[in-house]
């Protein structure tokens, strides 16, 4: 055990804590699910990446600084530790950018993952559907063949910002024959195409951050597959990890959000025994993750990748950020029911256990495949 | 930065499980009952003594943050003696040992756990540390939940036993803590090993009862728990802050509280019987858990906060 940093990562860190102090807005933005704040974010998004700030781990040659993981790690607690928006980008960056280098051809990586870095492009992604939530594979919106490409058709529901996204990835159906996962396929789909439509609607918090998308005959050529015609299940699996896990959600943001309670208590003109100890657990929770992570880290730096202990990230992070949200809200009493930053991070976070993978789903793949369990449903882990 | 045991403390945990695997199985744990082969239990006490398990933070042979892996397999085979006191307190204090070396805590009141096969006490009175000959203290045998735990009121003259003068016994205090916290992790793993071991073969209504989610998300849950106090007791023991230990310490006590509960749920029946082995680790866990005072700990990490003021002053 050695838990002290390089000193090469401490002069990354004193390197992005100084750009994020000159260069963070002063003012917060107005929310990234809606349409004005959205347009204010990606203005952040494009002095992000003007500095080599926007992908930090990806390439050079893509945009990026070929940070290291623990360099990731540190900048996202710098990130979060400065007060910096949201990142508005991330479903493409974090989500789809992950299978890009895996599976991508180097004519989609050469194309796709510049244009994303520089929020050119803004992905978001096309899983869920009206029939297929949990039950990912019951997925009904289908592609057939042309000449020269596929047809889509079909319905993506809940994806979040798809009202202000120019392209959306997404799974298709291409074999309606084969068993439920096996005839899918990855597709990337820009929005603007003829027979695409698209409806914003409200989240919890009112927000237009949901989107469904109608797609209607939508030609699309044959480089808008991803990886393999029918392994679409595979490749889109191949990276949940990512999205469960640690790069959704690194502890710097709940241990941002720990310090923002623990200030909130300590300005606060008292606060009783019941709730000091919710602020304190909060705390707590939040370094038990960061501690957790560190372990993660070592880990996959050292060759032992976490599979399906991205579930137990994922577990973790959702419950803890609703423990930090509802410590704030009751030490907010009354005033927990105006509208700001605290009210609508609670609304946000009951969002957590439900996105990335229902937190049951998530329970089924800790049951079966850490502790070993019979399995517990027909079709939850590939 | 690496968060993760050397490769030689991964071997030496690994090989100090499979030891205590046969050396250390559910009916040695029951050797130590009332009623049980009490000469087992002191056999074990020197194959674990001559392996070097007790001494081998002293020798160097491993340093904190291994001694608390290996503490974590000693909870995982609710070993009924006193390994953490001896070999994570006495140990650096005092060289040799003079045997088993039993932890009197004026936290505890003087209740002490295997004081009846202790040779010899490490007693933290207020600002006082003595190792005391257990000849020169009186004690009185209580009735434990945990009938292995050999447990004592013990009273130790003022007079009594040897000073270690310059030993902070706040340190102690915490080590002792930490040492809970270890064994609490393994003791964990133990009944979330047994339960998972269970559940996948008792069949109702013709399948494993571990298929069904009502059985199984719990079981998820408990691991969950586990997996996040595991790293703070890690933590803890490569710190040794005050702010740590009561991390560790609040965590690993709730998740084993957690996993207790869950693992009993699950078993239904058979593990309400004392036939079947759950209640060994469970028991152990509880008084292990009872030992970690909760508020305690939480005082301390809102100290470490400056959250020094709430409503109605201190508790």
């Amino acid at each position: 055990m050695n838990l002290d940093w390089e000193p090469a990562q401490q002069r990354f860190r004193a390197q992005a804590r100084e750009w994020l102090a000159a260069n963070v807005p002063a003012q917060p933005l107005p929310s990234g699910d809606t349409r004005e704040g959205f347009a204010a974010h990606l203005e952040w998004e494009r002095t992000l990446h003007a500095a080599g700030w926007s992908v930090v781990s990806w390439p050079v040659e893509y945009g990026g600084r070929d940070a290291s993981l623990w360099e990731w790690l540190i900048f996202e607690e710098e990130y979060y530790r400065a007060g910096a928006p949201q990142r508005v980008t991330q479903n493409g960056i974090f989500l789809l950018a992950p299978t890009l280098f895996e599976f991508g051809t180097q004519t989609q990586r050469d194309t796709l993952l510049p244009r994303m870095a520089a929020a050119e492009d803004l992905w978001c992604q096309g899983w869920s559907e009206p029939g297929a939530g949990s039950d990912l594979a019951g997925i009904t919106s289908r592609a057939t063949r042309c000449e020269g490409g596929w047809r889509l058709s079909g319905q993506k529901t809940w994806t979040t910002r798809g009202a202000f996204c120019t392209h959306l990835f997404g799974l298709f159906r291409t074999d309606p024959d084969a068993a439920r996962h096996r005839g899918l396929t990855y597709f990337l789909v820009p929005l603007n195409a003829d027979g695409v439509q698209v409806r914003g609607f409200g989240r919890l918090d009112g927000d237009e951050g949901f989107a469904d998308v109608f797609l209607d005959d939508v030609f699309v050529a044959d480089d808008a597959v991803l990886g393999e015609v029918n392994q679409g299940w595979r490749v889109a699996m191949a990276t949940t990890g990512s999205e469960r896990g640690l790069t959704l959600r690194s502890p710097g943001r709940f241990l941002h959000t720990a310090q923002r309670l623990v200030d909130l208590a300590r300005s606060s003109p008292s606060y009783t025994h019941r709730q000091r100890d919710a602020v304190v657990r909060g705390w707590l929770g939040a370094q038990a993750y960061q501690w957790f992570t560190l372990a993660q880290v070592t880990d996959i730096v050292e060759g032992r990748p976490p599979g399906a202990r991205s579930s137990l990230n994922k577990l973790y992070w959702s419950g803890l950020d609703i423990e930090l949200q509802r410590a704030a809200l009751d030490l907010l009493g009354p005033a927990a029911a105006l509208d700001d930053s605290w009210s609508r991070g609670f609304l946000f976070a009951l969002a957590g256990p439900i996105y990335a993978g229902t937190n049951e789903i998530q329970r089924n793949i800790v049951a079966e495949r850490l502790l070993g369990l019979p399995r517990v449903s027909v079709c939850v882990s590939r | 930065m690496r968060f993760a045991l050397t490769e030689e403390q991964t071997a030496l945990r690994d090989a100090t499980r499979e030891l205590l695997a046969h050396r250390c199985p559910p009916d040695l744990v029951r050797a130590a009952w009332p009623g049980g082969d009490t000469d087992r239990v002191t056999g074990l006490w020197r194959e674990l003594d001559e392996l070097g398990l007790v001494g081998a933070l002293a020798a160097g042979t491993v340093d904190d943050v291994g001694m608390a892996a290996l503490l974590t397999e000693v909870g995982y085979a609710a070993v009924p003696l006193p390994v953490a006191a001896s070999a994570f307190l006495a140990a650096t204090l005092v060289d040799p040992l003079p045997g088993p070396v039993a932890l009197v805590d004026d936290r505890a009141g003087g209740l002490t756990h295997f004081a009846a096969v202790a040779s010899a006490f490490l007693v933290l009175d207020g600002s006082r540390v003595r190792l005391v000959d257990a000849g020169d203290a009186e004690l009185v045998a209580v009735s434990t939940v945990d009938g292995s735990l050999r447990a004592a009121r013990v009273r130790v003259p003022a007079g009594a036993g040897l000073e270690l003068p310059g030993v902070d016994p706040a340190l102690l205090r915490d080590r002792a803590d930490l040492a809970a916290a270890a064994e609490l992790v393994g003791l964990g793993r133990r009944m979330l090993d047994l339960t998972v071991g269970y559940v996948s073969q008792r069949r109702q209504f013709g399948v494993p009862v571990g298929g069904f989610q009502a059985v199984a998300h719990p079981l998820a849950d408990a691991l969950l728990r586990l997996e996040f106090a595991a790293p703070a007791v890690l933590a803890a023991a490569c710190s040794l802050s005050g702010r740590d230990v009561s991390a560790a310490a609040v965590l690993a006590k709730e998740a084993a509280e957690e996993v207790a509960r869950a693992a009993l749920q699950s078993h239904g029946a058979i593990g309400y019987t004392v036939e079947y082995d759950l209640h060994l680790y469970a028991k152990r866990a509880w008084a292990l858990a009872s030992t970690v005072d909760t508020d305690a700990h939480l005082g301390r990490l809102a100290a470490a906060l400056d959250l020094t003021h709430p409503a109605g002053g201190p508790r």
